[in-house]
């Protein structure tokens, strides 16, 4: 303790403590990991990509850029759920990433973001999915390469629903019922994600509304999707619905694990699932909500981008090229090896055995079926301002319509920042 | 530890001694010494401080979405969009709340566990380590441990599990916010983590009291006990409790982590304005102009709150003028 008292303050001391922080200091700089590697031969590419959930993906995606001769390409894996965060801010830095994987983004685009890539797709644009072209398309330019298509639909214990006498639903008051049904003391009958914003396009679809009309302008504020809120608040206040479970929608562990009789999830948890419970599992679509409404899917997914400021826009090109036009063994191994995605491109799909039985099939059919892709202009942050409806009118009690308007407000200056 | 080795830290030794010793080396040099000590914390100052506060006004006063080097100028409309059609003002109500609520609250349990751990007669470290560990846990990893193994949701998290024997139903802490339950589940985290390091400074203070001052006390008829303590212990402590107001109320303002990885920005409660600027900023929207006004704000009010903090306790003051 005497140490601290002031006649004890040693000179030399202070200035060695003082050197001490400094380089302290200066290490703490250098130690952010850029993904970039310095030195070697040939250009050097960083890719973005990331943390997806299924066991060896990572290595897959470093095997494809390995094989890639005419450039040094070094992945950056990103983990945790902040990937938009670090991507974004990455993309300010000089330590861009080259390529990245996201979903399209009209405001990306606008910003000069990211490049033109239609000169890489054009000599195949009618393999690929319409629906899949068009999302990327602004002003008849394509942005990005779709890599996977990524259905979103129910998931059901057979069993469970066989136990209790139970239809599946086709209506959401009917997975209302279902839902209270098939609750018992160790099950809940259903799971919709931890913060329910999991089905925040799927209740706008299923309604019969769309995220944005035709001429850009606010089509999710319908009687059809307040009615949707107001009976998924039902849902959430019934204590029939998985809480804070340990994992998310996107995890098979609540299904897996009997937690849920029924869970909301993606196309890509389907060969987990299938392992984990044999014939025991059944899929279906986002109940009808509302007279008008209709059963949706909402077909999410992850596309490339080469981004255009960075220093090697042309070697980005051609590997993107190479590895999302050109290697279709890479591409059908990244959509089926794995998780389970649906191949973009028809001739891919074509020859897919996997998806051609069985529930994924069936999960194909309800892509085909009901499925509803995204629309470039309806971007991050309408998309927030629809996640905060969700959290004040359906975990809280606020009123439906009150939200609506508040985020029909944020979408709008954000419209209007888009087309003016 | 008698009271003779503790009075002598309780009078610190006059500064005049150390100038009676004679200067070696950069003896004279007044300025250079200045600079050689001070630069190096200057540099870093600038560097990260003021560069960047600089850059940030700057930023909001222009349309910067997806750029920091933005060339629309577009003056006032980012500080009347996060102030008028933004979570932010609700999100600095939110803050209000907590900083008002968890202030006391850890400066009271810190108090009460420092009075504890000083009349322990033995096992005196011991204590006081269990007590200062979660000092050195990551606010990530104990807000995760809090998450998913002692308020999850399902029926076997810890809270549901003890709850569940007295007959209560599954609570979704975090899930549902009414009841505010993430309340609990924050504050609890927040206390398990800070309480002990307040602790230790608690407790070094109370080791400063002298005795004799207690000895005098009870000759003068303080009965032991509350009267003893508010009479003697807690204007004892008065320095110090003005310090921990103060480095508390600094982490209020500063609180993220734990907000974040517990409620997540999915949500629209428990928002505190840093989640706000960064979802504003370097999430979905990347609308570096309006985080950037939202920063501003906040660094204003941070401005007028230590002012009028200063004001009232007199913390910065001198001894002299007291």
């Amino acid at each position: 303790m005497s140490a601290l008292s002031s006649s004890n303050w040693d000179r030399r001391n202070v200035l060695r403590a003082a050197l001490g922080l400094t380089a302290a200091g200066g290490l703490a700089a250098c130690g952010s990991n850029t993904g970039r590697s310095s030195g070697g031969s040939g250009t050097g590419l960083v890719q973005y990509f990331h943390a997806y959930g299924e066991a060896g993906t990572e290595q897959a995606i470093k095997r494809y850029a390995k094989a890639y001769s005419k450039a040094n390409v070094t992945t950056s894996w990103i983990t945790g759920n902040t990937f938009e965060a670090k991507l974004f801010s990455a993309l300010l830095t000089k330590q861009a990433p080259d390529v990245f994987e996201f979903h399209p983004q009209l405001q990306m685009v606008k910003s000069g973001q990211v490049a033109d890539l239609s000169d890489l797709i054009d000599p195949v644009k009618d393999d690929f999915n319409p629906a899949d072209i068009k999302s990327h398309t602004v002003d008849g330019k394509i942005y990005g390469i779709r890599m996977i298509d990524d259905p979103q639909f129910f998931y059901y214990r057979k069993s469970m629903l066989e136990k209790a006498k139970v239809d599946v639903p086709t209506t959401l008051d009917e997975l209302l019922e279902a839902a209270a049904k098939l609750t018992t003391d160790k099950v809940k009958g259903v799971f919709l994600g931890n913060d329910f914003t999991a089905v925040q396009n799927a209740v706008i679809f299923s309604a019969g509304a769309n995220t944005l009309d035709e001429k850009n302008q606010i089509a999710y504020h319908t009687d059809g999707v307040v009615q949707g809120l107001k009976q998924l608040r039902q849902l959430f206040t019934s204590g029939n619905v998985l809480l804070d479970a340990p994992t998310d929608f996107w995890d098979p562990s609540s299904l897996d694990q009997g937690l849920c009789a029924i869970q909301w999830g993606g196309m890509w948890s389907m060969p987990v699932m299938q392992k984990a419970l044999g014939d025991d599992l059944g899929i279906f679509p986002f109940p009808a909500i509302g007279s008008s409404g209709k059963q949706s899917v909402y077909n999410g997914g992850w596309s490339m981008f080469v981004n255009a400021k960075g220093k090697n826009v042309d070697a980005a090109k051609e590997y993107v090229k190479w590895l999302w036009i050109d290697q279709k063994k890479y591409q059908e191994d990244w959509a089926l090896s794995y998780g389970f995605h649906i191949p973009p491109r028809t001739s891919i799909a074509n020859g897919a055995t996997k998806l051609k039985s069985g529930l994924p099939a069936e999960a194909v059919k309800l892509f085909t079926d009901f499925g509803h892709f995204d629309n470039i202009a309806y971007d991050q942050t309408m998309q927030t301002a629809f996640a905060d409806v969700i959290a004040s009118s359906v975990r809280k009690n606020g009123n439906p319509e009150a939200a609506l308007d508040t985020c029909d407000k944020k979408v709008n200056v954000e419209l209007k920042k888009l087309f003016g | 530890m008698s009271a003779t080795t503790t009075r002598g830290v309780a009078q610190p030794a006059p500064v005049k001694a150390s100038q009676a010793r004679p200067r070696r080396g950069l003896r004279g040099n007044a300025t250079l010494n200045f600079w050689l000590f001070t630069g190096p914390f200057l540099i870093g100052l600038v560097i990260f401080v003021f560069v960047p506060i600089g850059w940030s006004i700057w930023l909001s006063f222009f349309d910067a979405r997806y750029t920091v080097t933005p060339s629309q100028f577009i003056g006032l409309d980012n500080y009347k969009q996060i102030l008028t059609n933004s979570n932010f003002p609700q999100s600095l109500l939110t803050f209000t709340v907590f900083a008002v609520f968890i202030v006391p609250t850890t400066w009271a349990l810190s108090l009460g566990l420092a009075l504890l751990v000083n009349r322990l007669r033995f096992m005196r470290a011991f204590f006081r380590s269990v007590f200062f560990l979660p000092t050195a846990v990551s606010y990530v990893a104990a807000a995760l441990v809090w998450k998913m193994s002692i308020f999850s949701g399902v029926r076997f998290g810890l809270a549901n599990t003890v709850f569940g024997w007295f007959g209560v139903d599954n609570i979704a802490y975090l899930a549902d916010p009414s009841p505010p339950w993430y309340w609990v589940v924050i504050v609890s985290l927040r206390l398990w983590l800070q309480a002990g390091f307040y602790m230790i400074l608690f407790l070094a203070a109370l080791q400063n009291i002298p005795a004799e001052l207690y000895e005098a006390a009870a000759i003068d008829g303080a009965k032991p006990g509350w009267q003893t303590f508010r009479y003697i212990t807690l204007p004892q402590l008065r320095a110090t409790s003005t310090a921990v107001v103060l480095l508390l109320l600094v982490a209020a303002y500063q609180a993220f982590d734990e907000f974040f990885n517990l409620i997540s920005t999915k949500a629209t409660w428990a928002q505190t304005p840093l989640m706000e600027l960064y979802k504003t900023a370097l999430g979905n929207s990347q609308d570096y102009g309006a985080g950037s006004a939202g920063a501003v704000i906040l660094s204003l009010l941070i401005c007028l709150v230590t002012l009028a903090q200063g004001k009232i306790m007199g913390f910065g003051r001198g001894e002299e003028s007291k």
